[in-house]
């Protein structure tokens, strides 16, 4: 390795070393403090009790709202492929008056600060007159799963047009000429290539979902989700039943993305 | 012939009907609300349907509203210029430096991004909290005898969590210009004999300007719209950001009109910032195809 060694070199590793640390100590600190042996967060750490744990398992209020999440999450994902799929396969393969216009509307909830299409939606459910707790205890409510599904059909649209824009058609063309019809070219030719795709970009929306909080906080109805759950504790007294509860949010998250860049590396390694 | 092209209308038709049904009915129709309500008059604290552009003469008649948009611009700003600061040479390191586990070390960069954003704004009120780590850490060791009550609840706090949130982000088109950078062309500029801070002016600076803008642009929106973070640690100068404002004509104040005006005019901002933005990325942009929003970035390259 030529010239590690040198002034220059050295000072840019410390610099990003810095900034490594930066990211991860407050994290660190978080996950630190759950095991931390007082109901006040304060220095010194006083390392060794699961018992925040033990107090995060018991808490229903907090369950509920990890339930609630998943239950949003999981609908938000059904919608976004249910949506986003074929959107792809619109902006892929067919040309419409304002398709452009189409493209650049569907990304703005990723690029727009959330605030802004939080009360958008919120106008919007208040002018239908759809009720904020509507579809309760079902679901956490229809307007923050209609919500979740809107903001986050971006995603699943954007990574599933990207990797049909690197799909072969004469694979399609090669099954026809097979005589197979439309449907099985399509079941057994297009979408095992783009399988993955799919599933990683579910698995994002999945974890965007579970997290927002933005859009959440206009368009929730009696009951929170788990970051929203997490914010009303914070506003209050916190304990580290907080930072238990953060811990495994942490944990959840980072499984997701391993899982996720797992899977966009199999594609990447197939083609 | 003709019923060829005939069955392909009906086929686009068919299958662009949901996809863009719902763009328009949960995208557009609520955007385009928010902009026809920002015209309407509250009359006694309801809503009514009367167009008035009253809602836009307030906001722009007092300094409170501008004042506000100000702040919150000044805010943002500092976020992004350290966000760059930081994203900068970490990226740098990571192009141009790393040998081994160069994706996994990207992954580590970009994984807080995924991971809560309630928790990393959570993680700066304990640390520095009047009871909180930082304070108690100077304490036993001495540096101060009484806890500092300045930094929770202050500009500062706000601006260093957003940084600490908007960091990565900002790092992640910086990272994938330079790493699209052929090493060739370092080459040839050192086979010129220019030194290397020669060449990272005149090679690697002008290459990475789209990243910049675009991970300067991420930092600047996102940060200038965050209203929870302030909310958490910025106190009473908290009020003072714009999205705070909206919160509170939404919620409390109970002024839709006028909290849908505000927005309207943090959409035009932002429009128009991202429309710069994007000119500047096209003229400048080298190799790669454009990419337009955070997630496009996430996946490991």
């Amino acid at each position: 390795m030529p010239r590690r060694s040198d002034p220059l070199t050295a000072g840019l590793w410390i610099s990003a070393g810095a900034v490594f640390a930066f990211i991860y100590a407050p994290l660190a600190i978080v996950i630190l403090y759950s095991l931390h042996d007082s109901s006040i967060i304060a220095w010194p750490l006083k390392l060794g009790t699961l018992r925040w744990y033990g107090v995060l398992v018991h808490d229903t209020s907090m369950l509920a709202a990890g339930w609630a999440s998943v239950k949003l999450a999981v609908l938000a994902v059904i919608i976004a492929l249910a949506v986003g799929v074929p959107g792809a396969f619109v902006l892929d393969r067919y040309d419409f008056p304002g398709k452009g216009a189409f493209r650049r509307l569907v990304m703005l909830p990723l690029i727009l600060p959330g605030i802004i299409t939080g009360v958008a939606l919120l106008s919007f459910f208040s002018f239908v007159g759809l009720s904020l707790s509507s579809g309760f205890p079902l679901v956490p409510g229809w307007p923050v799963v209609l919500g979740h599904g809107a903001a986050l059909t971006s995603v699943i649209m954007t990574q599933v047009y990207a990797r049909l824009q690197r799909f072969d058609r004469a694979l399609e063309e090669a099954s026809g000429d097979l005589y197979a019809n439309e449907w099985q070219t399509f079941w057994r030719v297009t979408l095992p290539s783009i399988r993955p795709a799919v599933l990683g970009a579910a698995l994002l929306v999945f974890t965007l979902s579970l997290d927002e909080i933005a859009v959440t906080f206009f368009l929730i109805g009696r009951q929170n989700t788990l970051p929203l759950q997490l914010w009303g504790l914070l506003r209050r007294g916190i304990t580290p039943e907080v930072n238990a509860a953060a811990t495994v949010i942490f944990a959840v998250s980072l499984l997701t993305i391993v899982l996720w860049s797992r899977m966009i590396r199999d594609e990447k390694g197939r083609e | 012939m003709d019923r060829v092209r005939t069955n392909r209308r009906v086929k686009t038709l068919v299958a662009s009907a949901i996809p863009v049904t719902w763009v328009v009915v949960l995208l557009l129709v609520p955007y385009a609300l928010l902009l026809i309500q920002s015209f309407w008059r509250l009359r006694n604290g309801t809503l009514t349907h009367e167009l008035t552009t009253e809602n836009y003469r307030r906001l722009f008649g007092t300094s409170l509203y501008p004042a506000t948009i100000l702040y919150s611009a000044g805010v943002a700003l500092r976020v992004t210029v350290f966000s760059l600061l930081l994203a900068f040479p970490v990226a740098y390191v990571l192009a141009f430096k790393v040998r081994k586990h160069k994706t996994l070390l990207y992954m580590a960069v970009i994984i807080p991004l995924w991971v809560s954003y309630v928790v990393r704004a959570y993680a700066w009120k304990i640390i520095l909290g009047q009871q909180g780590i930082l304070n108690g850490l100077l304490m036993s060791m001495g540096i101060i005898r009484t806890p500092l009550t300045v930094l929770l609840y202050s500009t500062a706090a706000v601006v260093l969590a957003l940084t600490h949130i908007y960091t990565p982000f900002t790092l992640m088109p910086i990272y994938a210009v330079l790493d699209a950078i052929p090493p060739a062309l370092k080459e040839a500029s050192q086979d010129l004999y220019a030194n290397r801070w020669r060449t990272f002016i005149h090679v690697i600076l002008p290459l990475s300007l789209p990243g910049v803008v675009a991970g300067c642009t991420f930092a600047f929106v996102l940060s200038m719209g965050d209203f929870l973070a302030p909310q958490l640690l910025g106190g009473n100068d908290s009020a003072l950001m714009v999205s705070n404002l909206v919160w509170s004509l939404f919620g409390v104040a109970y002024n839709w009109p006028l909290g849908a005006a505000v927005s309207v005019v943090m959409l035009a901002l932002t429009l128009v910032l991202l429309w710069v933005a994007g000119r500047v990325e096209a003229r400048g942009s080298y190799g790669g195809e454009a990419r337009a929003s955070v997630t496009d970035y996430a996946a490991p390259v």
